[in-house]
C-alpha cells in the first residue's frame, strides 16, 4: 500500500489518479500510523514551503516523516520539504537533505514561474531513473529549486541549474510534476513502486 | 531547454465538446475524453477546457467531466469559464485541474486574483485577457463569451496584464479579439507588447491558422506559448507534425 500524505496541495487527486493508471493501491491520509506502515511513501505538495511545512507541524507529522524507513518520494514543493531551508518565506525544513531552496535569479527574457516542460540530465544511474533517456522531458511549476548538489541524480537548467531529481537513502524528489509528465513522468512512478521497499 | 507550448482549446457544453460560429449555433463535436486524449497522445504540451455553458449563465454546472479527465490524461489541463468565487476554483483543482482560468470576474474584483493566489499558489492561477486592437490602442473587453452581452472596459490592455502580475497571477493568456477566428496569424504586434510588459509566462491565443503561424509566434513574440482550437479540431493542423516542423526549425519543442 501506499500512503499519499495529506498536504493538502491540489495536485493530490492527479498524483492519486497517476498511481491509479499503474495500478497502484494508494490511500491519501495524514494519519502517522497509516503512513509509518505503508510500503511507500508519497509526499506531494503544491503552494509555497512554508505553508505546507506549517501543516504538516499542525498535523504533527514532521517527525513521522523524518523517520521512515520505507521509499519516500517528494513531488515539488513535497520534494522541497527534504530540504534545509527555503529562501520562500525565510522558512525551516524537515533537513533530511542537506541542502537549501532558493529563488530563480531574475533574468531578462527569463519568465517566472518556470512553467512547462524542461529536459533533464540524468548524473548517475539511479533506479528511479532507470530507463529514461538522457534530455528527457518533464513537466515543471515553480519559482524556487534545490540547488545542485551530491543528492542531484538528475539536473536541470533554466537561467540558473538546479536539481530536478536527489535521492538520499530512501528519500526521494522531483521538482517537476511525474503525474502530468506524460509517459516519462510515469516511468519515474513505475520506478518508485518497484523499487525494494 | 524551457520548451515552447503548443495549447489545444476545447469548448466544453454540457459535458461535451463543441465549436460555436460567432459565439452562437453550437454544434456538438464530440466526447470530451476522446479529443483529450486524442489532443495528449498526439503531443499537446498543455490542454485548455473552457467551459461555456458556465459563463453565459451563470448557473452551476455539473462538473463531474473534470474528474474523468484527470483520470485519464497524464498532461497538465487548465479549466477556464464560470469561476466566480475560491469555493468554485477549490472544487475544480481538487477534481484533478492543474490550473484555473479567470477572466471576467477579475475585471468586476481585480482582489479575486490575489485570493485565488494566496489560497492555491500564483502558479495555478492564470488570468485570460481579451483584447481588441482600436485606432492604435489595445482594450481589454468583457464578457465576450456572449456576442450580446460583450462589453468594452475603460483598461489598457498592457496595464491590466501588469496589474494581474502583480495580483498574483502564474500566467496569462492573451486572446487577440481582431485575429480570433480569422486564422491569419497570431498578433505578433500586441504579443510582444505583453511580453515586454510582464515577466511571467505569456500564451499567444486567437489567429492560427497554419503551421507558419506558430513559428512566427515563437520567435517573432516571445511568447511562451501558442494555443488554438479550430485548427487542431478540423485537424487542418496535426500537432505532431507541428511539432516535428518547429522542431526541424530549431523551436525549442517537446517530442
Amino acid at each position: 500500500m501506499i500512503a499519499v500524505i495529506d498536504s493538502c496541495g491540489s495536485n493530490i487527486t492527479s498524483v492519486l489518479f497517476a498511481l491509479q493508471r499503474l495500478g497502484a493501491d494508494a490511500i491519501l491520509t495524514s494519519n502517522p500510523e497509516v503512513i509509518k506502515k505503508a510500503e511507500r511513501v508519497i509526499l506531494p505538495g503544491v503552494g509555497a514551503a512554508g505553508t505546507a511545512m506549517e501543516r504538516l507541524k499542525e498535523q504533527d507529522l514532521t517527525h513521522c516523516i523524518t523517520s521512515l524507513t520505507q521509499p519516500v518520494l517528494g513531488i515539488c514543493v513535497g520534494m522541497q520539504l527534504l530540504f534545509t531551508h527555503s529562501e520562500e518565506g525565510n522558512a525551516n525544513l524537515l533537513d533530511i537533505i542537506s541542502g537549501r531552496i532558493r529563488h530563480f535569479t531574475p533574468e531578462k527574457d527569463k519568465t517566472i514561474p518556470h512553467m512547462g516542460w524542461n529536459s533533464v540530465t540524468f548524473e548517475n544511474s539511479h533506479p528511479l531513473v532507470k530507463d529514461l533517456p538522457e534530455n528527457s522531458y518533464f513537466y515543471f511549476v515553480h519559482s524556487y529549486y534545490p540547488q545542485v548538489s551530491q543528492y542531484t541524480i538528475g539536473e536541470c537548467s533554466y537561467g540558473d541549474r538546479f536539481s530536478a531529481i536527489i535521492a538520499r537513502d530512501n528519500f526521494m524528489g522531483c521538482q517537476f510534476h511525474p503525474e502530468r509528465s506524460s509517459k516519462t513522468g510515469a516511468v519515474i512512478l513505475r520506478n518508485f513502486l518497484e523499487m525494494p521497499a | 531547454m524551457l520548451t515552447k507550448r503548443i495549447i489545444p482549446c476545447l469548448d466544453v457544453k454540457d459535458g461535451r465538446v463543441v465549436k460555436g460560429v460567432q459565439f452562437r449555433n453550437h454544434r456538438d463535436m464530440g466526447d470530451i475524453l476522446e479529443h483529450a486524449q486524442r489532443y495528449a497522445e498526439e503531443g499537446a504540451d498543455e490542454l485548455v477546457f473552457y467551459d461555456i455553458t458556465a459563463s453565459s449563465d451563470g448557473r452551476v454546472v455539473d462538473k463531474e467531466w473534470i474528474r474523468k479527465v484527470a483520470r485519464v490524461i497524464d498532461i497538465p489541463f487548465c479549466v477556464a469559464g464560470g469561476i466566480r468565487n475560491i469555493e468554485d476554483a477549490r472544487k475544480i483543482l481538487n477534481d484533478g485541474a492543474d490550473k484555473i482560468s479567470v477572466n471576467s470576474p477579475a475585471l468586476e474584483k481585480p482582489e479575486f486574483v490575489t485570493e485565488l493566489a494566496e489560497a492555491f499558489g500564483t502558479q495555478c492561477v492564470v488570468v485570460g485577457i481579451d483584447s481588441l486592437h482600436e485606432n492604435g490602442n489595445y482594450i481589454v473587453h468583457q464578457y465576450t463569451g456572449d456576442e450580446e452581452k460583450t462589453l468594452k472596459t475603460s483598461r489598457d490592455t498592457m496595464a491590466w496584464a501588469k496589474r494581474v502580475q502583480e495580483l498574483g497571477a502564474g500566467e496569462i493568456v492573451l486572446n487577440c479579439m481582431n485575429q480570433d477566428g480569422v486564422k491569419k496569424g497570431y498578433d505578433i504586434e500586441q504579443l510582444q507588447a505583453i511580453r515586454r510588459s510582464v515577466d511571467i509566462p505569456v500564451i499567444a491565443s486567437g489567429g492560427a491558422g497554419k503551421e507558419k503561424d506558430f513559428h512566427d509566434v515563437f520567435t517573432m513574440s516571445g511568447a511562451d506559448g501558442a494555443l488554438a482550437a479550430s485548427v487542431f479540431h478540423t485537424r487542418q493542423i496535426h500537432i505532431s507534425d507541428l511539432k516535428q516542423y518547429l522542431r526541424d526549425l530549431n523551436i525549442p519543442i517537446r517530442l
